[in-house]
């Protein structure tokens, strides 16, 4: 088969479709040998993680106040700008619940550093981090975003910050906002012809020789 | 009649074969197209990429967006079933060595997810006169017609090069790098070190002949396994074609307990749990294949006591289990800084090696044996679990947009800004080398603990020393030049004496072989250089245990270019009526 009969295979008529639906394949041959196919096997999934994922999504680990403070926090990680909504827009506290679960290791920090948080709230402002106003969200997360500028007693919420702030950007850069914000071009069939002659030609690369 | 009882087969394959990885596969394909009646079994369940692929999902479309799991360790959407532990299947270490397997139980086995960097041995492989490595009872020019096979059969991509030690193949076109790659090849040349393009079992093109596999689409998620057949898998290239002769049967979720012998010793059949019904079963074959994995194939021939084989099956050196090797593996990445706010394209390419450094050293000069090859990456790829994790401590080390420094960290739209600013500048490099057969690594049988089907498990003593760790350290100061070379900042942690230069713990490279290597004297070899047990001339074992002394190449392309020897090789003896 060469390309064009491949993506057609593939129910895929043109270079520019970019969502494969089920692939259409005929029946294959051997159906009627002693093959004892897996039954119900027509997914990518093995059969323990089906039942896990039902699982993981069924429990709820963060609480109401929670789940709020970590949208609060998301959306003044990952705010909306003229390119692309804010982290909520691209449903990352939904991601944040689920990993926390898949990932059990992010939970005690996370539950811990937000409650870490609220503290230092309460203290300072005598609110909850949520319910505290702009000004001094931008005050604290100042003092935990830069983890070299940080003052000793602020370490624990910079490791908690840091943490948040990696789930975030991998959430939000993941979703479909995420990757359209980004340019990611790929995940779709086409021909591979290397770096196009104006990109090389931008970085001097022209006296690279491949073959 | 209690509740538990063994169920024989009434029928005798010609064959039967334990497994259906690159060296099952290619047994049972050559076989079976030979006309021999074969029984493939499968310890997992059956897979057929063309339906059970995630390929072309976007991240998105996973809950954990691609992240892996205990079961997935490579991701959500990667082939391969299992992983370094499985439930119910523990397996232990002797004193405080280290060595992690990674088993995947599914028809193709460990084909399903790997890199596809598909490489010849080399002469001095075969034959190494450096005076410390064992050499093969096989020269290069033996296998060499085998390997040529492979390459037609199967399809590879690369260029001739005519480095004496990596032996050219017949190659389709090979995909151009990647523009972080480019700048790699432009860093690499500068720091002295040889890359060349990329070998990798890819449809790059159509494949002369074959009607059944398509051309590559360039998705780069070969590791997910391709629905048109683009890249290798062993399901896909080879039991699935052997299935359509008619002449191959294949039996998933059949774990197996030991190769049954008779009072001669001679082989006679297998027996196996289903994991479908619990029940025991037994199956009879004239010649018996071992292609489970090298550590479950010594596994299984270690557990197979008899009277006539009171140590195990194939065991009468007592070398089944000894000289395990994995290969080494080390790493660093760094990004860019010329590459910020780079122009987006499609850069996914095809999902094998776009450039890679073959071994050019020169050991007389170096403070250790053999040496390493350099497995290169980079690129604008689908972002998943972990983007971005580096861009809050690399956007203290350049100049933001306004041309002033500022401090690492930080949150709000100029991170956001960040994030997009970094996307594709980083790449990677990972060197792979040989790691030396030694006695003192080995699995054995632990006497005292069981899997969840009653089997005795494997007990596993593996040290690297300075031969590995020695060559981890060049392999660092090799990276280090290469990035200095390159304009670029490194990113991963600095590498010493405290963490062996960053060298990963034998079994995470998954390229275990060794376990009962071949040789002429039946003494020093468990095979003969058939692959044939040299106490049981109907058993053959054709996974990488065979392998006497590994490479710095990946061991997958001699395994099959052996296997398919092998076969060739039973079918010519079965005519004679050998054996």
């Amino acid at each position: 088969m060469n390309r064009r009969e491949s993506l057609k295979a593939l129910g895929i008529t043109t270079l520019s479709a970019g969502v494969l639906i089920e692939a259409c394949q005929p029946k294959p041959e051997y159906a009627d040998t002693a093959v004892a196919a897996d039954a119900g096997a027509q997914t990518d999934r093995q059969v323990s993680e089906i039942p896990r994922d039902k699982q993981l999504q069924s429990e709820i680990f963060f609480t109401p106040h929670e789940i709020a403070t970590i949208t609060v926090l998301g959306d003044i990680i990952i705010p909306k700008d003229d390119k692309s909504g804010s982290a909520s827009d691209a449903k990352v506290p939904d991601f944040i619940e689920f990993i926390v679960k898949d990932q059990p290791e992010h939970q005690v920090p996370m539950r811990g550093g937000l409650k870490w948080l609220d503290t230092k709230c309460l203290t300072r402002y005598s609110n909850s981090f949520k319910d505290c106003t702009a000004a001094q969200h931008d005050e604290i997360v100042n003092e935990i975003a830069y983890p070299q500028h940080a003052k000793p007693e602020m370490q624990q919420g910079v490791a908690f910050f840091s943490r948040i702030r990696e789930l975030t950007a991998s959430g939000f850069f993941s979703s479909k906002m995420g990757m359209e914000d980004l340019g990611y071009a790929g995940n779709k069939p086409n021909k591979w012809e290397g770096v196009p002659a104006d990109i090389i030609k931008q970085y001097g690369l022209e006296d690279v020789k491949f073959t | 009649m209690g509740d538990i009882q063994i169920k024989k087969s009434s029928k005798t394959y010609d064959i039967v074969i334990v497994g259906s990885g690159a060296g099952g596969g290619m047994a049972g394909y050559v076989l079976a197209h030979a006309g021999l009646k074969v029984l493939m079994l499968e310890a997992g369940p059956f897979f057929d990429p063309a339906k059970n692929s995630a390929q072309l999902k976007f991240n998105y479309e996973s809950p954990r967006r691609g992240s892996g799991t205990k079961t997935r360790p490579f991701g959500d959407f990667d082939a391969a079933f299992g992983g370094w532990e499985l439930e119910g299947e523990p397996y232990t270490h002797k004193d405080d060595t280290k060595f992690d397997w990674f088993r995947s139980r599914m028809l193709g086995g460990r084909t399903n997810h790997w890199g596809r960097i598909s490489l010849r041995f080399g002469p001095k492989d075969f034959q190494p006169n450096d005076g410390i490595s064992d050499r093969w009872p096989i020269t290069y020019e033996e296998v060499k017609p085998f390997y040529d096979k492979v390459d037609r059969l199967i399809g590879i991509y690369g260029t001739v090069e005519g480095i004496e030690n990596d032996p050219d193949g017949i190659y389709l076109t090979p995909p151009k790098p990647r523009l972080p790659e480019l700048f790699i090849m432009k860093g690499a040349a500068k720091a002295g070190v040889k890359v060349i393009p990329g070998r990798g079992s890819v449809l790059t093109e159509a494949l002369p002949g074959n009607k059944d596999r398509g051309a590559c689409f360039y998705c780069g998620q070969c590791n997910r396994g391709c629905k048109i057949y683009g890249d290798f898998s062993a399901s896909s290239c080879l039991v699935i074609p052997a299935l359509k002769t008619g002449n191959l049967e294949v039996v998933p979720n059949a774990m197996v307990r030991e190769v049954l012998t008779d009072v001669n010793g001679v082989a006679t059949g297998v027996s196996y749990v289903s994991k479908e019904d619990m029940q025991e079963y037994q199956v009879m074959g004239k010649k018996i294949i071992l292609a489970a994995g090298s550590c479950e194939s010594a596994r299984i021939m270690l557990n197979s006591k008899s009277a006539a084989h009171p140590g195990g099956v194939g065991n009468n050196s007592g070398l089944v289990g000894k000289y395990l090797q994995d290969s080494t593996g080390a790493s660093q990445s760094g990004f860019l800084p010329q590459l910020l706010d780079r122009k987006r394209f499609n850069e996914d390419g095809t999902g094998s090696i776009h450039v890679y450094g073959p071994w050019m050293g020169d050991n007389k000069k170096l403070d250790f044996p053999r040496g390493y090859h350099i497995e290169f990456g980079g690129g604008m790829g689908m972002p998943g679990y972990g983007f971005g994790g580096d861009t809050p401590i690399l956007n203290g080390t350049v100049p933001g947009r306004d041309g002033k420094m500022k401090k690492a960290g930080g949150y709000g739209a100029a991170l956001k800004d960040d994030y997009r600013r970094f996307y594709g500048t980083d790449f990677g490099m990972a060197g792979r080398g040989v790691g030396m057969a030694r006695i003192d690594n080995y699995c054995e049988i632990d006497p005292e603990v069981v899997d969840k089907f009653g089997i005795p498990v494997l007990r596993f003593n593996y040290k690297w020393n300075s031969d590995e760790i020695n060559q981890a350290k060049h392999m660092q100061e090799t990276f280090d030049r290469i990035i200095h070379e390159m304009g670029a900042i490194p990113t991963s942690g600095k590498h010493g004496p405290e963490d062996m230069w960053g060298l990963e713990a034998p079994g995470r490279i998954i390229h275990e072989v060794g376990t009962a290597r071949m040789g002429n004297d039946q003494k020093k070899s468990v095979l003969n250089k058939w692959c044939q047990a040299h106490d049981c001339k109907n058993l053959f074992v054709v996974d990488g245990a065979p392998t006497v002394q590994q490479s710095d190449k990946n061991a997958t392309w001699t395994i099959l270019a052996l296997s398919m020897r092998t076969a060739e090789y039973i079918v010519e003896e079965s005519k004679k009526q050998n054996i």
